[in-house]
């Protein structure tokens, strides 16, 4: 039997292992996002929200998010991809995406509670572990369980997109659009087509969350900082192998709590300090990630230098 | 004059005033994008650095403003010449979003520096200077000086590009980076400069911050991104094109804030921001 703690660990590294797979989705085909913090963060509030002011149940809460989501990915989407915003610009529009999603979720603070977060109105009654219509289980394994098929349904989507056409073509035109199209390419509809996918399993991700936390904060759940580190997460693990996302996730978390359970908490952000120096070097010395840098290792031919 | 329209005119003017500190703030950024075609997103961190430099140097070792001040643009210079030869160096030949994602880490790490060194309360410089009233409208000094150090710093710069022998080669190598070394430019050697120059530049933005607003690690969050935005906005590496971005964006933010709340008045300028990058990505001005 393993404890509650370690428990918890490995749910979180799942849930951010999917997100991460999620981003990776459109990371690891040249678009960099910055603006996933907002995706999240519609799947976290719209839910939260809509049970708490309307008794709306969190799973049609997640439908309503999930649409949301998907209306925000193509009004975003399809203009930059239509109008060839890529690289560096497509990073920093996404990124003024990420910090609107904040600044509204902030602003709304008579609905939302501001930047002091919200919490789900508790719906399990005395002695209950499982209050299915409002999504709330006390037992962590139901969580796991939960987590757990939610991870393993980001990898298939991963190996989908990876035998899919649509990879090759993605592929092509992140390595030269014009070519691309004048090879009969619709650049447009393929970009968007993952960029929803990606959307959707990152909304998903943040409706887990908030339900798993029972606590949102409008500067944990979006904003450039939860974007930021969605990206990072996943530059640490690797972004172009199936598991790198979720090696990253459990790398970044293993790191913090290890530090956390070492010193307790009398340097309280000693792991993002050294997670920011590690970051440096491995963009710099190791631009494949951990896995990455691993897998070429593996398949570097005996003999060789 | 209706009371309704002195508050109004009193937030134009107030967005005047903030458009000339963002001008000042995104001029470093847009400097080294130009020539070194590296976008800092760590610079805001940078200007966190210099505003506990000057809290520090001021209210711990009681240096006098005028000593602490040109000690912390000095510090933030070489911050941004050591961010250049560390960090921004080995990656020039990556792809561009690596150098992107690099200076991402460099922001991690600042910050939570800051955090392990500093503490995560809110430092106050401790100077407080007079509201400055003007009929029935009141603005604060600070802003006022901030606006006119921005000012002069915009001229400065604009001088330095133009007038020296430096500033002319610094533009001629962001023009053609491949035909300079044959024309007897160090590349490094202007990289090292500007980089140096566009510390400098954060620098001076802090000591015009640290007057207005409390220093904490998570500061740089809170300008960061709006500075990046005035950048493309105005067209990456186009000065110009910054300066009118800034006072467009400090505009919607005072104005936009008058009639709702402060952070709607940010909603209406990055949601600005979204729309005009589908009407012109290249920005105000293309380089």
């Amino acid at each position: 039997m393993i404890g509650n703690y370690p428990l918890h660990l490995i749910i979180l590294v799942l849930l951010w292992g999917y997100i991460y797979t999620g981003w990776s989705l459109m990371g690891r085909l040249g678009m960099v996002s910055f603006g996933h913090g907002a995706f999240m963060g519609i799947g976290a509030y719209t839910v939260v929200m809509l049970w708490n002011h309307f008794g709306v149940s969190p799973w049609i809460g997640a439908l309503a998010a999930l649409a949301l989501a998907a209306a925000v990915a193509l009004m975003i989407g399809y203009p930059c991809f239509r109008w060839r915003i890529v690289g560096h610009y497509f990073a920093l529009v996404t990124l003024a995406l990420s910090e609107v999603t904040r600044l509204v979720i902030t602003a709304m603070r008579d609905q939302t509670g501001g930047s002091l977060g919200a919490t789900p109105n508790g719906a399990l009654t005395e002695g209950a572990t499982v209050a299915l219509g409002a999504l709330q289980f006390s037992s962590k394994w139901v969580w796991l369980a939960i987590v757990a098929a939610f991870w393993l349904f980001g990898l298939w989507v991963w190996r989908a997109v990876d035998r899919g056409m649509g990879r090759l073509a993605l592929q092509a035109i992140s390595e030269d659009e014009e070519a691309s199209a004048s090879v009969g390419i619709h650049v447009t509809r393929a970009k968007l087509r993952v960029t929803l996918v990606s959307a959707l399993m990152t909304c998903t991700g943040g409706v887990l969350y908030a339900q798993y936390q029972l606590y949102v904060n409008p500067d944990t759940v979006s904003g450039i900082a939860i974007s930021l580190q969605m990206v990072f997460g996943v530059i640490a693990g690797g972004m172009f192998v199936m598991l790198g996302p979720t090696v990253g996730a459990a790398f970044t978390l293993l790191l913090a709590e290890g530090l956390r359970l070492a010193f307790g908490n009398r340097y309280p952000a000693l792991d993002t300090t050294i997670y920011g120096a590690m970051l440096v070097l491995f963009i710099i010395f190791m631009p494949k990630g951990i896995l990455g840098a691993a897998a070429s290792l593996l398949r570097r031919p005996r003999g060789s230098p | 004059m209706e009371i309704f329209d002195v508050y109004l005119l009193e937030a134009v003017l107030n967005g005047l005033l903030l458009g000339g500190l963002l001008a000042l703030l995104s001029l470093g950024l847009n400097l080294i994008f130009g020539v070194i075609d590296v976008v800092w997103i760590c610079y805001a961190e940078l200007i966190m650095c210099g505003m506990y430099a000057v809290y520090y140097l001021h209210v711990q070792y009681h240096w006098p403003l005028a000593a602490a001040m040109p000690a912390a643009v000095l510090l933030v210079a070489a911050l941004g010449v050591i961010l250049h030869q560390f960090v921004i160096r080995p990656v020039l030949a990556a792809e561009p979003i690596n150098q992107l994602l690099v200076t991402g880490g460099v922001l991690f790490f600042l910050q939570a520096a800051a955090t392990l060194a500093f503490g995560v309360d809110f430092k106050n410089l401790g100077v407080s200077l007079p509201a400055v009233r003007l009929g029935e409208m009141s603005f604060s000094a600070a802003r006022l000086i901030a606006f006119g150090a921005a000012l002069t710093g915009v001229v400065c710069l604009y001088v330095f590009l133009n007038k020296t022998y430096l500033g002319t080669a610094i533009r001629a190598i962001s023009q053609d980076r491949a035909i300079m070394p044959l024309m007897g430019v160090s590349p490094g050697r202007v990289f090292t400069i500007t980089s140096a120059l566009g510390g400098a530049l954060a620098g001076v933005g802090a000591c015009l911050l640290v007057l207005q607003y409390d220093v904490h690690p998570a500061i740089g969050l809170s300008f960061g991104p709006i500075t990046f935005l005035i950048c493309v906005l105005g067209g990456l590496g186009s000065m110009t094109g910054g300066l009118i971005a800034a006072f467009v964006f400090a505009q919607f933010i005072s104005v936009g804030g008058f009639f709702f709340a402060i952070e709607w008045g940010y909603v209406i300028a990055f949601a600005f921001f979204i729309a005009m990058m589908f009407v012109r990505p290249q920005g105000f001005f293309k380089r």
